[in-house]
């Protein structure tokens, strides 16, 4: 599904991604994790294309298409979709705008598209300017809302889990895994997700195949999610990247 | 009386505006008296469009009224709806004695050198009444059609009487790229208990300069909503339209929906004197340039009793580094016990909010117009629920059509 090739980007002259490997398979969920810094956010929005990141050498592929030169509208309407961390407040352009734009994209039928929006308890917010005084755990169902629906066959997930209360996290993670057909054998699988997560919260909700973490712009050391995140938990990246090199 | 007016309106005939810069009339003058000598000619399937892109319907499905006057001469005057006036300014003023007293009553005659114009060399305008407990639900429509090389000077006068309630929707369009000149001198009248909401569109061209003159009194318990959308070229615009809550609880609403491309200049105002206990006002624009477009954005809000309340908003969105856009809010407490305040916001389209849709599959235009429409469209306050989407359509279809 998604394959990255040896990729360098800089960010305003400043190397940030080194040599980054990773492939994802079809049906697969990874989870990403690293310090603050180590360029979880920048792999992903590299991964979309969006301009301020360079890419210096190195491919990305898309269900075998080199998307390296596409712009970021090109990648989603192939398939990619995001949750993204922090998104901009934008006045005046309805959440059921955007919503709109993305089910017709996903060809998601209207009334399926009603049913999560109340599932999501989204309902009084259609109407409101999108991410406009919205709460944390308000963006997060939004952004959740918004990519569902459009239906992406990769759908990468930049913190869902942070500055969400329990409840909250708990929803998000039932229609994750509905979304990403954790309920199915892993061969009848077909939609394959980049998790980043800080907290590992959501690992409580939605079950991952495999863990990667990050240091200093690469991939530094990959495994089952369980083993990586409790030697993270018990004894930080640095000892956790020790642990994979032994 | 009368006599009197003409008199200071000849004074001023060559006293400039303080506001928008000056225009040379007389050519336009000399051109409107050649006019007036030969009959007017009207069809109004040929100027159907023109009359559609303002909000009038030519066959006035759901309306109470409508008043249609093309150049110097007005084609269509009728009320429908019983407690509802509908006539030029011109035969009103004949019909009631009692009018004079409502004429310059809310705008000085002798302001500038077009209201003199206006009164010495008057075309009509509109008068529209809505009787004491009228409640004229469905809306009044009017349209000033321009279609000739000429000043259209109107005066127009609405009032709503005591109790009552009055919609208008009124449309300025000119139809042809002729050189013209729009004067238009609107006199409101909300009395006691009373409301008027007034949306007017303007649709001008690149080589027309337009000067509209208005003056709203308001009433104790009166309301007075305007909700005004140019989003169309215009040579050079300047209004600067004034409310005056004299009775207790008076409220004014101003929202303004600005669009300024090619070259057009803008100067565009609104003011509101709160004079009695526990007036109220709001003041609300946007303003988008692109181009090599200007704008200048005013409002001004004006404490002069106790308990007053006035807030101004002005958001503006600059499409262009050749375009410009000022911002020039005032406030001017002259009571104690007053609560002023403004907020003002000048920018460029974050490109954070263009990256953020094109993440959702819009390209880059498709989400750089996404975000002008959106940024442009205002909540409509004040009329009933279906008058309101009705209007709410309406700017966006004029929005889509501008962008």
């Amino acid at each position: 599904m998604l394959e990255i090739k040896d990729l360098t980007v800089e960010v305003g002259e400043k190397t940030i991604l080194r040599s980054l490997n990773l492939h994802i398979g079809a049906g697969e969920v990874h989870v990403l994790f690293g310090p603050n810094g180590s360029g979880k956010t920048t792999l992903l929005l590299t991964i979309l294309g969006f301009p301020e990141f360079v890419v210096k050498s190195g491919r990305i592929l898309f269900k075998g298409e080199d998307i390296t030169e596409l712009p970021t509208h090109e990648r989603v309407r192939r398939g990619i979709g995001v949750l993204f961390q922090r998104p901009p407040a934008i006045r005046g352009v309805r959440l059921s705008d955007v919503v709109n734009i993305c089910r017709e994209q996903g060809g998601i039928p209207e009334d399926e598209a009603t049913k999560l929006v109340e599932l999501l308890k989204l309902s009084e917010f259609m109407r409101r300017d999108v991410n406009l005084g919205f709460s944390g755990g308000e963006v997060k169902r939004s952004e959740l809302l918004q990519v569902v629906v459009q239906n992406p066959e990769l759908v990468l997930l930049d913190e869902p889990d942070s500055g969400v209360d329990v409840e909250n996290v708990e929803l998000i993670g039932k229609v994750l895994n509905e979304f990403l057909e954790r309920g199915k054998r892993p061969s009848e699988r077909r939609r394959a997700a980049l998790v980043i997560t800080h907290s590992g919260f959501i690992l409580n909700y939605v079950r991952t195949d495999r863990a990667h973490v990050m240091l200093d712009g690469t991939i530094a050391c990959s495994g089952t999610p369980d083993e990586i995140f409790k030697h993270i938990m018990s004894e930080g990246y640095g000892a956790c990247i020790e642990h994979c090199r032994d | 009386m009368s006599e009197e007016l003409k008199k200071r309106a000849r004074k001023a005939l060559n006293k400039p505006p303080t506001l928008g810069g000056d225009v040379d009339v007389s050519e336009y003058v000399e051109r409107l008296r050649k006019m007036k000598e030969v009959p007017p000619e009207f069809d109004a399937a040929v100027y159907q469009n023109a009359l559609l892109s303002v909000g009038v319907d030519p066959e006035a499905k759901e309306r109470s009224g409508t008043f249609i006057q093309c150049d110097h001469a007005v084609v269509a005057a009728q009320a429908a709806q019983e407690g509802l006036e509908v006539m030029s300014s011109v035969e009103a003023l004949e019909k009631y004695e009692w009018l004079k007293d409502y004429w310059w009553r809310a705008v000085p005659v002798d302001l500038d050198k077009f209201t003199a114009l206006a009164e010495v060399e008057q075309t009509h305008g509109y008068f529209i009444r809505a009787k004491p407990r009228a409640k004229i639900i469905m809306p009044v429509q009017s349209c000033l059609l321009i279609t000739k090389a000429v000043a259209q000077n109107v005066h127009n006068i609405i009032i709503a009487e005591e109790d009552s309630e009055l919609h208008i929707i009124t449309g300025c369009v000119a139809a042809h790229a002729a050189d013209a000149l729009h004067v238009g001198v609107s006199e409101f009248y909300v009395k006691k208990n009373a409301k008027i909401t007034f949306t007017m569109v303007h649709n001008w061209t690149s080589s027309v300069e337009v000067r509209p003159r208005t003056g709203i009194v308001i009433e104790e318990n009166g309301t007075f909503i305007s909700n005004y959308i140019c989003m169309s070229p215009v040579k050079n615009l300047q209004t600067y339209p004034t409310a005056h809550c004299v009775g207790k609880d008076a409220s004014a609403t101003f929202q303004s929906i600005l669009y300024a491309k090619g070259d057009s200049k803008m100067d565009v105002g609104s003011r509101a004197v709160l004079a009695a206990k526990g007036a109220k006002a709001e003041i609300i624009s946007r303003a988008a340039a692109t181009d090599k477009a200007s704008i200048v954005a005013r409002g001004d809000l004006r404490g002069e009793a106790h308990g007053v309340k006035g807030h101004l908003e002005c958001r503006g969105l600059l499409l262009s580094d050749a375009a410009s856009i000022a911002s020039i809010p005032e406030l001017n407490a002259r009571a104690h016990d007053v609560e002023l305040s403004h907020e003002a916001a000048v920018g460029k389209i974050a490109e954070e909010e263009i990256r953020y849709l094109m993440a959702r599959g819009l390209s880059e235009e498709e989400a750089t117009s996404l975000i002008i429409k959106g940024f442009l469209s205002l909540d409509i306050k004040g009329l009933p629920p279906q008058l309101a989407d009705a209007t709410k359509r309406m700017i966006q279809l004029v929005a889509e059509q501008a962008l």
